[in-house]
């Protein structure tokens, strides 16, 4: 029996395939130990490439997602232990390790848990399927007489029992994942729905958590790369005696890609501060100061329609109210703590590459045709860095790092700077939005029109152009990337007549790429700061407004939630401002169905603005979120507050500034974020929806942030705020003309 | 040149070709210390605080020559996982750190708030933090725990 069941399993030995020459110091290792698993499947429709079960009872599960302080870590072990009925602390997770884990696409648009962890989950499903079959065999009982507990089955009411790692210990199961293997009754939860602790924090607390920046190997070089002076400029020399008084450091010099390499980190350091080297060329930006009229005037690739229904007649029809409104975003950083990071060991016939990037297997493609190497014989091992939310510097300080260890035949670590990482990391693109709407003398709004500009991502491009390839003039796809910045430009509400539509637009300065809910953030501050402009002119409240329009009822349900925790008090005639108050105070409310079809967020702010000097704070934030499946409702409430205060800071203080030649905003000083005596009183509530499917939870209460903050704006002084960043000059200005 | 001081309370001596090396740059290369963290180099974001006889100092923008017999306080000189500072355990009790790149200054920094004055008011707390930045939003979190840590201590 026991026979019959190992060969049914499978058979084949999880370990031991001849694959040393892969093997790496335990310290290089995203877990001590992981190499183990090498050799293992990969496959993502096969149960054996997400989870390993042992003889002692433990089990790993192997991820392509990657946790970046977003809490992973912890969730997706709930759900594996959930559907496997394991006590947690017997899984241990790997993850972001191309030679050990299953290609789950790029930890990207809040899709960690809806599908990585829904692909984890069925296959857990679906192994302990197998697993209750294998002991039917073996316990000779049909499998509805049997019963799982903490990876022990045995027979209901007492008697036999078989464990885990007794029935496939170390063994592969062989078997395909059922995306249909059925899920446990939600009224079972065990550890889905609970706020478990994440297994990181207390090393993060002490110091003890390793990095990307903490990667060491035998014999690694410290590399700093010297970035053009201005965009697009070609190195014509450099003078590598100007370096000569810093001891073991050499120039590397590959085509435009320069690089002092040192022994030591701080020599490469001091090095590049006096590398002397002549430049020559660039690519001219447009004027920072004028940049909207830039984009309006651009040439019009494609014209598309996100939303179209009835007709815009109601625009210019007598008896109408109409209102219009213009609003600009402009190009913002990623704005890591961490200037990016990456250690390559590149060998005649391989390659290992440590990143932060949130793409291993993406990039794992475009690193092997970089090196002209099999893809198989490139290992991309994610490591921790500094969040970065989308993509910043990660992949392009990955490739300098690569070519430089294929060059000098080292592993090599390339550190940024601060200057490196404002400057160079790939930008969040500006947006411009113009509305139109009209309202009749009911109060019905009876046409609306968006119409946005946004810079248009080039199709199936495999990543975002890298800086290093460009430099060492190695060929690679060229184009832009930007997220999918069109969604939530139209309105959310029931209205009859909707036409939201955007113009994409061929330029834009600067590369771009994914910044958090890359687009949404714009376009739900236009979109709802124009709804709170029509309510004002149909004399509604904002709130009643909305639920007079909102059809879906789990909208209404945050929002009402949001209001009750507000003590919302309706003033459909907007607020008398006092004009002799030294400090203005408003409230204001936003709501996002966020990518129109996953999760549900509405938000309440209230502000203070100072008149005599236009700073703006927020004093309370109120959000109700409606995620679907909650699988850890604390580390969903801390992702949602991090939504708020990085969403605070991009509105209340971000702008990258740029010359016709360079950006400008190269440090903390010349681009400032939100410092902690801002910080709001939060007040954050999930809906939990035990039945439902998990939505995701890392980007959708980013949305409304801006518009619930503009909206208060307008109720505390009666101006409206269509610009960010929202900064003291341009609120005093304002407020001046009110 | 050499320079002799204490990290974490025992003795060590560094040698550094550059007298102006950062800090920084020997704990986390020469010493091994990786929790203090390099994030600007410019002494604006304070991922790299460190307490030099009891004050918290930037080690990025603190040059070795100037650590000759000092007493130097680490991240991992406060306390481990296994047996954390009072302030990290209030830290991992609310969960105060997303990426956790930035955490560690903040820590050496409210800890040498909380060594001065151990019932600082929240408006206090924040002041302290100006120099602290974060990224992922762990704010609000932070002034719990740092608050939580400061009542447990009063």
């Amino acid at each position: 029996m026991k026979r019959r069941a190992f060969l049914k399993a499978g058979g084949a030995l999880v370990v031991g395939v001849a694959l040393g020459e892969w093997r790496l110091p335990a310290r290089a290792q995203s877990i001590p130990n992981a190499d183990r698993f090498l050799g293992k499947p990969l496959a993502p429709d096969q149960v054996d490439s997400f989870l390993a079960i042992h003889a002692d009872d433990t089990v790993t599960m192997f991820t392509g997602k990657v946790d970046l302080g977003t809490g992973g870590r912890i969730a997706l072990r709930q759900m594996v232990a959930e559907e496997l009925e394991i006590p947690i602390e017997r899984l241990t997770m790997i993850e972001g390790d191309t030679a050990l884990t299953p290609d789950q696409a790029r930890t990207a648009g809040s899709y960690g848990i809806a599908r990585g962890g829904m692909q984890l989950r069925q296959a857990a499903a679906t192994a302990r399927q197998a697993l209750l079959g294998l002991a039917a065999q073996q316990l000779n009982r049909p499998a509805a007489d049997l019963e799982i507990v903490d990876g022990v089955v045995r027979v209901k009411g007492g008697g036999a029992s078989v464990r885990y790692g007794e029935l496939i210990g170390d063994r592969t199961l062989g078997l395909k994942l059922d995306p249909k293997a059925p899920l446990k009754d939600p009224q079972r939860f065990r550890f889905i729905g609970k706020s478990l602790p994440r297994p990181d924090v207390a090393a993060k607390i002490t110091g003890r958590h390793r990095y990307v920046n903490d990667v060491k190997l035998p014999q690694m070089l410290h590399a700093r790369v010297i970035h053009p002076p201005v965009v697009g400029a070609t190195l014509r020399s450099v003078d590598e005696s100007s370096i000569a008084s810093v001891p073991d450091t050499r120039v590397v010099r590959i085509e435009s890609l320069l690089a002092v390499v040192s022994e030591r980190e701080w020599d490469a350091v001091r090095a590049a501060r006096i590398v002397k080297s002549e430049w020559t060329g660039g690519t001219p930006l447009p004027d920072h100061a004028t940049l909207y009229d830039t984009m309006k005037s651009s040439q019009v690739v494609r014209q598309q329609d996100v939303a179209k229904k009835g007709d815009l007649s109601a625009l210019s029809a007598p008896g109408m109210r109409t209102l219009n409104g213009t609003y600009r975003w402009p190009v913002q950083t990623h704005g890591t703590m961490a200037p990016s990071c990456a250690v390559a060991d590149v060998g005649a016939d391989r390659a290992t590459i440590w990143s932060s990037t949130q793409g291993p297997h993406q990039y794992q493609a475009i690193f092997a045709r970089i090196l002209g190497m099999p893809r198989d014989r490139v290992r991309v091992i994610y490591m921790d860095g500094a969040g970065t939310y989308g993509q910043a510097g990660a992949e392009d300080a990955a490739c300098e790092a690569i070519l430089l260890s294929r060059a000098l035949k080292r592993p090599v670590r390339v550190q940024w700077m601060r200057g490196d990482e404002h400057a160079w990391d790939p930008k969040g693109p500006p947006q411009l939005l113009e509305l139109r709407a009209a309202v009749d003398g009911q109060g019905a709004v009876t046409a609306w029109e968006t119409r946005a500009w946004l810079p248009v991502a080039t199709a199936n491009l495999p990543g975002v152009p890298l800086m290093a390839p460009d430099a060492a003039k190695i060929e690679q796809p060229q184009g832009r990337s930007t997220g999918l910045i069109h969604q939530n430009v139209d309105p959310p509400y029931g209205f009859a007549n909707v036409h939201a539509g955007v113009s994409w637009i061929a330029d834009a300065p600067l590369r771009t790429s994914a910044i958090r809910a890359p687009g949404k953030i714009a376009n739900t501050f236009a979109v709802e700061s124009f709804t709170d402009e029509i309510a004002a002119l149909a004399g509604a409240d904002p709130l009643e407004f909305r639920l007079r329009h909102l059809k879906n009822p789990r909208g209404v349900e945050v929002l009402r939630t949001v209001a009750t925790r507000m003590s919302w008090q309706p003033r459909p005639a907007g607020r008398t401002i006092d004009r002799a108050a030294a400090v203005m105070t408003g409230r204001g409310l936003a709501y996002v169905h966020y990518k129109h079809d996953e999760t549900i967020v509405a938000m309440g702010m209230e502000v203070e603005v100072t008149r005599a000097t236009g700073a703006i704070r927020v004093t309370r934030v109120v959000c109700a979120q409606d995620c679907g499946l909650v699988i850890n409702p604390d580390n969903v409430k801390s992702q949602v507050e991090g939504n708020i205060i990085q969403t605070l800071s991009r509105a209340l203080h971000e702008d990258v500034t740029f010359d016709r030649q360079k950006v400008t905003s190269v440090d903390w000083a010349t681009y400032p974020i939100l410092k902690f005596p801002e910080t709001p009183a939060l007040d954050v509530e999930l809906i939990q929806r035990l039945g439902e499917p998990p939505l995701g939870a890392g980007e959708a209460a980013s949305a409304p942030v801006p518009a619930a903050l503009s909206n208060a704006v307008f109720d505390a002084t009666g101006v409206r705020l269509r610009e960010v960043p929202f900064r003291p000059d341009r609120v005093k200005a304002a407020l001046g003309g009110s | 040149m050499n320079v002799q001081l204490r990290v974490n309370g025992t003795p060590r001596t560094v040698q550094a070709d550059d007298p102006d090396t950062p800090l920084l740059y020997v704990l986390r290369n020469d010493l091994d210390l990786t929790g203090t963290h390099f994030g600007c180099g410019l002494a604006q974001c304070g991922a790299c605080t460190v307490h030099v006889d009891g004050r918290a100092v930037r080690s990025c923008s603190t040059p070795i020559r100037a650590m000759q017999g000092k007493s130097v306080i680490t991240i991992e000189g406060l306390g481990s996982p296994e047996n954390p500072d009072p302030l990290q355990a209030a830290f991992i009790a609310e969960q105060a750190a997303q990426c956790g790149y930035c955490t560690a200054g903040i820590v050496m920094t409210a800890r040498a708030l909380l060594n001065q004055n151990p019932n600082p008011t929240e408006a206090q707390v924040r002041d302290a933090l100006t120099g602290n930045l974060c990224r992922c939003g762990s704010h609000a979190r932070v002034l719990k725990a740092v608050m939580r840590a400061a009542g447990a201590r009063s």
